[in-house]
């Protein structure tokens, strides 16, 4: 498969999203140590590493749902380290949390409402969303654990969508689910793209992350291992990045 | 492969493993000469005093079995007035039949921990919220059931008989001694408790009840014996108190009354919910302030319910939580030590959950 | 003959339970916030619909609507600050938080407006106003009235949850307060509006009850609260015709109950709770088991 994305991996001279050197603890664990990451518009940006690796915590940091101890997020040059989670969707960042956490006593429908209730202005609305997952407009009236887990995934998905993000941040998308119903997922990546979204995404299998990204950045125990265009890396460097290997086998 | 890498999170192996800093004999010798101090008491002050502390026995002992339920075992029980009210009854209906009340007070106390079994049986199910209403609705059936029965006092209540032999000094000093002795029993038994295993199991289940079912612990079994304790507390407290005023009585402002549930409750969140010093500490802010407040009528509990409020949300671990963070002491010793190879020893008593 | 003048007069208490209940069922049933202060709620709303008339004179209807207004923004301001406080640090906190808040506006109000007995006049003609269903049973107007309204609440209540914007905000919230979040909802001022509606209604009953009947500072606690939490348990949570059906089932037992032995009446009701309590925790309508 060919990278999804249709702009160069260069960073542009304006970053979408820059966060400088964050520091993020969890009580007195250090997760992420003064990582760094520039996402230009129009890339997939794929966050990688194992489990542990603080790739998470990084997403959930960006999304505003945890403080960093140090460092800046900024969003289009604006610094939005303090913003509120529920103000930085209205400033144009959403969020597919890792388990699609979607309302179980809501319907198919009323989840991708919620998700619209603070929409920005763009070209997805809750029917263009259903075209792109055309199974929704039969299921509109189900309740959510009713749906398989690829569906779910893509709900998620269309309600992070349909408030109009500027960077949409997929958190383990593939987590749980069959590689045939993932790469199925990853397929409509291209359509978002389109629109002028933004992907920033965390992904365990490298495989997968290799195929659709434009830049990959790997993270081992909170720091930076690896970042650059996938073609760059060999796939031993890659796993030597992921496990953090000291060039041992 | 291999993965290798420093991993900084093991510490080193500590050489020993003690219960207490230092010789904890002087704590229980201190222990000891203020229960002599306050056993020498009647001889020594009005009775008005010694009815004052009688008061704040009876807070003390209550607050001990809220502490021992709703800190260690993570029952918060809205209806330990019913045990409460049960002691009570209990000696009035051995009083009616001749013995002697204070004979009929231990005899009390474990009736009424025998007839906490069934009542755990129903409430054993239910969770956090729905077992405080459920203790609730519990205590205000049985409230209503005791009420049923003219022969003790119906709906009125009664007075106690049997008390009429004592003259009126020996009669205040026996009900203070009384209580005293139900207030050593109780610090004394919560004391022992928590050291024990099942305070181990206990505080296993406050930090993690999952994690402390997985690896054996007998969860049900540590909240059942914690339930019947505090019922056998209660109800000795209330024994004392039936003995202090009287008398039962069962309406509002009485025995079964879901305001005592509140003071014992105020008294632990203030003094320090989950630690043995905290019911101590606050049953001694109750009295101050009852005290001082009493001419303003209820003040003194809108007060306590403010205080009470604001310490669960801003200083969880109430006064006694504050001293300790800063000073490092502990009266009561229940945590374990580490002592690394040569050095201070490290304190490791698992810290309260949120 | 007579049991079935008992059961309708049972099932028109049910709808003053419901009327309570309601509330608690948005706090309790979506929110999962369990308040115990809930019953002295009501009582508040008595006392401010006697204090307003009192000072204003206005006709008693008026008072309903100020009621609910100022117990709204109560509400609101309770949920911001204390509750969702208590919320943030578990269900424990919420439990002595709402504990000591009805310890402290009990005796607050005791302070205040001592322990006599008050009511709020509708005139004598309502109060004891009837008509005859037939020979032999004869049903009060103002029953009637309550019941209807907490009918009326119940459908308004119901519609808002299910179709309005807020309801559905509400409900997301209560599943999971962080997705919520990652969409742009302000989980904090929607929760304060859930608040501001269910003290509203709360505040209703309470007005409602100080027609029908009379309050003292500790009715709160004496008399309502557990039934309130009955109905919504029996009914089922997370169910407001439950909590009707929850509020009829009391009142029609106590009703039972009172025939079988005058004191026999609140006896019932809690029995009924605790048996529900412990067999069926989920309630009549639920589908979901009791977490």
């Amino acid at each position: 498969m060919t990278t999804a994305s249709s702009e160069p991996s260069v960073p542009a001279s304006t970053p979408l999203l820059e966060v400088r050197d964050v520091t993020v603890h969890h009580g007195q664990l250090k997760a992420i140590s003064d990582v760094s990451l520039q996402v230009s518009p129009g890339q997939v940006y794929a966050m990688i590493g194992a489990n542990g690796a603080g790739k998470s915590t990084l997403m959930r940091t960006i999304a505003g749902l945890h403080s960093p101890t140090s460092g800046q997020i900024l969003l289009d040059g604006n610094d939005v380290t303090r913003l509120r989670p529920e103000r930085r969707a209205t400033a144009g960042i959403t969020m597919v949390p890792e388990g699609r956490r979607l309302f179980p006593s809501l319907t198919l429908e009323e989840n991708l409402k919620v998700g619209a209730s603070y929409a920005r202005t763009g070209p997805w609305d809750i029917p263009a969303v259903m075209e792109l997952f055309p199974f929704m407009k039969d299921r509109r009236k189900q309740k959510t654990a009713q749906l398989s887990g690829g569906e779910q995934q893509q709900v998620a998905i269309g309600r992070a969508l349909v408030a109009n993000p500027r960077l949409l941040l997929l958190d383990e998308l593939s987590l749980g689910l069959a590689p045939v119903i993932v790469q199925r997922i990853y397929d409509v990546l291209p359509q978002i793209l389109e629109s002028g979204v933004t992907v920033l995404l965390v992904e365990q299998d490298v495989a997968q992350a290799r195929r659709v990204a434009s830049y990959l950045h790997c993270l081992l125990e909170g720091h930076t291992t690896l970042e650059g265009p996938p073609a760059e890396f060999t796939p031993e460097q890659v796993e030597a990045a992921y496990f953090g290997m000291g060039g041992t086998h | 492969m291999t993965i290798t890498g420093e991993s900084t999170l093991l510490p080193r192996v500590a050489r020993r493993v003690t219960r207490s800093r230092r010789n904890v004999w002087w704590t229980g010798i201190v222990a000891l000469v203020i229960v002599v101090v306050f056993a020498i008491l009647p001889y020594q002050v009005y009775s008005g005093t010694t009815a004052i502390l009688g008061q704040a026995f009876v807070i003390l002992t209550l607050a001990c079995m809220w502490n021992l339920l709703a800190g260690y075992a993570g029952l918060v029980s809205v209806g330990q007035q019913m045990f409460l009210g049960l002691g009570a009854y209990f000696v009035l209906i051995g009083a009616i039949h001749g013995i002697d009340p204070f004979v009929a007070l231990p005899l009390a106390a474990i009736a009424s921990g025998v007839a906490a079994l069934p009542l755990w049986w129903l409430v054993s199910r239910l969770r956090t919220g729905y077992f405080a209403i459920g203790t609730w609705v519990l205590a205000t059936a049985v409230a209503l059931f005791v009420q049923q029965f003219q022969s003790i006092g119906g709906g009125s209540g009664m007075a106690l008989p049997g008390l009429s032999s004592f003259g009126s000094t020996l009669l205040s000093a026996y009900t203070y001694w009384a209580g005293l002795v139900v207030t050593v029993l109780a610090l004394g038994a919560t004391y022992l408790l928590l050291r024990s295993r099942v305070g181990l199991v206990l505080t296993a289940i406050r930090d993690d009840e999952k994690a402390a079912r997985s690896s054996g612990a007998r969860v049900d079994l540590a909240r059942m014996l914690v339930f019947v304790v505090a019922a056998v507390g209660c109800a000795a407290a209330g024994g004392v108190l039936a003995i202090q005023q009287l008398g039962v009585s069962p309406s509002s402002g009485g025995d079964f009354d879901v305001l005592w549930t509140a003071k014992m409750a105020f008294a632990v969140i203030i003094g320090g919910i989950g630690t043995i010093e905290g019911p101590i500490i606050g049953t001694i802010i109750y009295m101050v302030l009852q005290q001082t407040l009493q001419q303003y009528n209820e003040w003194y509990l809108i007060v306590l319910g403010v205080v009470a409020i604001a310490i669960t949300l801003f200083a969880r671990r109430g006064i006694w939580g504050l001293v300790d963070e800063h000073l490092g002491v502990r009266l009561f010793p229940v945590g374990y030590y580490l002592w690394p190879s040569g050095g201070r020893p490290v304190k490791k008593t698992a810290k309260q959950s949120g | 003959m007579v049991w079935v003048s008992d059961i309708i007069q049972g099932i028109l208490v049910g709808g003053l339970y419901a009327l309570f209940a309601c509330g608690l069922s948005l706090l309790f049933g979506v929110m999962k916030v369990v308040n115990l202060a809930h019953g002295d709620l009501a009582v508040v709303g008595a006392y401010i619909g006697i204090g307003v008339i009192a000072v204003t004179h206005m006709p008693f209807l008026w008072s309903i609507p100020v009621v609910c207004l100022l117990m709204a923004v109560l509400g609101y301001v309770l949920q911001r600050s204390l509750i969702q406080s208590a919320l943030n640090r578990g269900e424990l906190t919420t439990l002595i938080v709402t504990f000591g808040l009805s310890i402290v506006i009990e005796n607050g109000l005791q302070q205040f407006f001592t322990a006599n007995t008050r009511g709020i006049g509708v005139g004598s003609s309502l109060l004891t106003a009837s008509f005859k269903l037939n020979s032999q049973i004869q049903i009060g107007w103002l029953p009637v009235i309550i019941f209807v309204a907490a009918v009326i609440v119940l459908l308004v209540l119901q519609y808002f949850l299910s179709a309005s914007k807020y309801g559905r905000l509400i409900r997301a919230v209560a599943d999971d307060r962080e997705a919520a979040l990652l969409s742009g909802v302000n989980a904090r001022h929607v929760f304060g509006v859930a608040a501001a509606v269910a003290f509203a209604t709360v505040g209703l009953a309470g007005v409602a009850y100080g027609m029908a009947s009379t309050v003292t500072p500790f009715t709160g606690t004496q008399t309502i609260l557990l039934f309130a939490f009955a109905a919504v348990v029996i009914g089922g949570l997370g169910s407001l015709w439950g909590t009707l059906l929850g509020g009829i089932v009391l009142g029609v037992a106590q009703e039972v109950g009172a025939q079988i032995n005058i004191s026999y009446e609140q006896l019932a009701g809690y029995v009924i709770f605790l048996a529900v309590l412990v067999l069926r925790p989920q309630g009549l309508t639920a589908r979901r088991s009791q977490s």
